[in-house]
């Protein structure tokens, strides 16, 4: 078949392989971020990447992968107990904070000249995607599934209100970092693939597209996890025939459906 | 659909010297009070007295000293003490796609309602509903339900895991004057008809005088407690409400 050319390479097979499994992933945690207004926050993750970096190559670590999920981590369960303690607005201390370790992460990757060396970075690369790499993509896909099997009511309680959620004995510090926690890990195992700069809208956009037309928590999985794997996989083969950039390519789609649930949930009142 | 029972007014609930200090600052002190099954306990003070802050120590939500004992007055035993809260309000914004089966599913059950409904837990949440005639909200969005509605859904949530203690934190705000009037008879009839205790956080002298069993008033510590004839009538009183009626 003429139209599946395109995975006779087996590059293309693998970068295949691996949006089946993000794109999934990435639709069911954007519910949450969406719905918990936590968009700024996982762009902050997203861009704490380079500092990760940064910090692997000062303390020079040979898998720059390890020190930028383990950077994101603590930075993710920072911001968490810093923004619940402090009394300024959530958003000023992610961005003060976010700002920080940006400028950081810049100044120690840039000296001597040498930035461009980690410039791939920030538009990323799923062709480039190995066989072990897309086993680590598939353990974390099935934490984030077991987390949101066993731990989505609960999440939820604690987002709608959290002394009512205390009431019914729920943690709600805990279920926070377990998530938070969660998303800096999906968002660092991904953003080789994706790109610094557009990773955030791959979790953004199909979840907020779900919610223009959705009434239920169900609807909104559902919708989202369907955008989301559509315009991965629709992203990948344009891209292929093309020849742009399949993270960019794959966001437009998402972008496209976005706005056009927007017109639709619009006009029929959702 | 619960058991309708005659309150036993066996049960009781004491607060023992309960206290709060958050940072330097002291709360609330020495509060003791002495809660009867089937009785409508009005907490009421000035804002900033500490009110909502005591049903946060009650639920466990923040740390406080003293301690909380659930009795049965007959024998001595202690029980564990079931709690139902009904929060002012929800963390809903429009178009939240969170309907009124995904809150009180998720707050009480571990079927995943993303995935599906458990067909039990929707039974449940039902019955529960219709005791406040809001079986037809099942579906609604959170975001879409009125002033109204969400208390009644709030306060159907609030009975199903069959309390022994309902505390209402200010329910009335964003209601007109029916509302408020068909809620202090839809409390009234429920520790009149089941087995709890109510507190309930007022700022309506009004409704309190006339459905109280018993007033709370509060500045810091218990200022004055006793019937809404005795408590309206003190000095305490009219030192807080200084100007005869708080605004609310």
């Amino acid at each position: 078949m003429e139209i599946f050319s395109w995975l006779h390479y087996d590059f293309m097979k693998y970068a295949f392989l691996a949006i089946l499994i993000i794109t999934p992933l990435f639709g069911f945690m954007g519910t949450m971020i969406v719905n918990r207004k936590m968009a700024f926050f996982s762009d902050a993750l997203g861009h704490s990447a380079l500092t990760g970096i940064a910090v692997g190559v000062v303390l020079g670590v040979n898998n720059t992968s390890i020190s930028m999920a383990v950077f994101a981590v603590i930075f993710a369960l920072l911001l968490n107990q810093i923004s619940s303690r402090v009394s300024s607005s959530r958003d000023t201390v992610i961005s003060v904070f976010s700002s920080c370790s940006i400028a950081l992460g810049l100044a120690i990757l840039s000296r001597g000249g040498n930035f461009s060396k980690y410039s791939s970075i920030l538009v990323g690369d799923i062709l480039s995607i190995t066989p072990e790499e897309i086993g680590v993509l598939a353990v974390i896909l099935a934490v984030a599934l077991l987390f949101w099997i066993f731990g989505f009511n609960k999440l939820l309680a604690v987002s709608l209100n959290r002394t009512l959620a205390r009431s019914r004995h729920i943690s709600a510090g805990v279920m926070e970092n377990i998530f938070a926690v969660l998303t800096a890990l999906i968002v660092m195992v991904s953003i080789k693939w994706i790109g610094i700069l557009i990773i955030n809208a791959l979790l953004i956009l199909p979840a907020a597209a779900a919610g223009n037309i959705s009434e239920n928590m169900r609807e909104n999985h559902f919708f989202a996890v369907l955008f989301s794997m559509f315009s991965g996989v629709l992203g990948l083969i344009v891209s292929y025939y093309v020849n742009v950039a399949t993270g960019p390519a794959i966001v437009i789609f998402a972008s496209i459906i976005y706005f056009a649930t927007y017109w639709w949930g619009r006009r029929n009142n959702v | 659909m619960q058991k309708m029972i005659r309150p036993c007014g066996l049960h009781c609930i004491k607060i023992n010297h309960l206290g709060v200090t958050i940072g330097k600052q002291e709360i609330l002190k020495d509060i003791s009070l002495h809660i009867h099954c089937g009785s409508l306990n009005a907490v009421i003070g000035r804002n900033g007295a500490g009110k909502s802050t005591l049903i946060r120590a009650i639920l466990g939500d923040i740390p406080h000293t003293g301690n909380i004992e659930f009795k049965d007055r007959e024998n001595g035993q202690i029980q564990k003490l079931k709690i139902g809260y009904v929060p002012q309000s929800m963390n809903v914004e429009k178009q939240t796609p969170v309907s009124v089966y995904d809150m009180m599913a998720a707050y009480q059950s571990n079927v995943p309602v993303f995935f599906m409904r458990g067909k039990k837990i929707r039974q449940n949440i039902l019955e529960h509903l219709e005791i406040f005639e809001a079986e037809y909200l099942l579906d609604k969005q959170v975001c879409n339900l009125s002033g109204g509605e969400l208390q009644r859904v709030l306060l159907s949530m609030a009975l199903m895991n069959s309390p022994n203690l309902l505390l209402l934190d200010e329910p009335v705000s964003g209601m007109d004057q029916n509302g408020m009037e068909l809620f202090y008879k839809t409390i009234y009839n429920l520790k009149e008809h089941y087995d709890l205790a109510v507190i309930l956080i007022s700022h309506d002298l009004d409704y309190v005088r006339k459905y109280a069993d018993k007033v709370i008033l509060l500045d810091q510590s218990i200022q004055k407690q006793g019937s809404a004839r005795e408590v309206f009538a003190s000095s305490e009183f009219r030192q807080v409400f200084q100007y005869g009626r708080e605004e609310g």
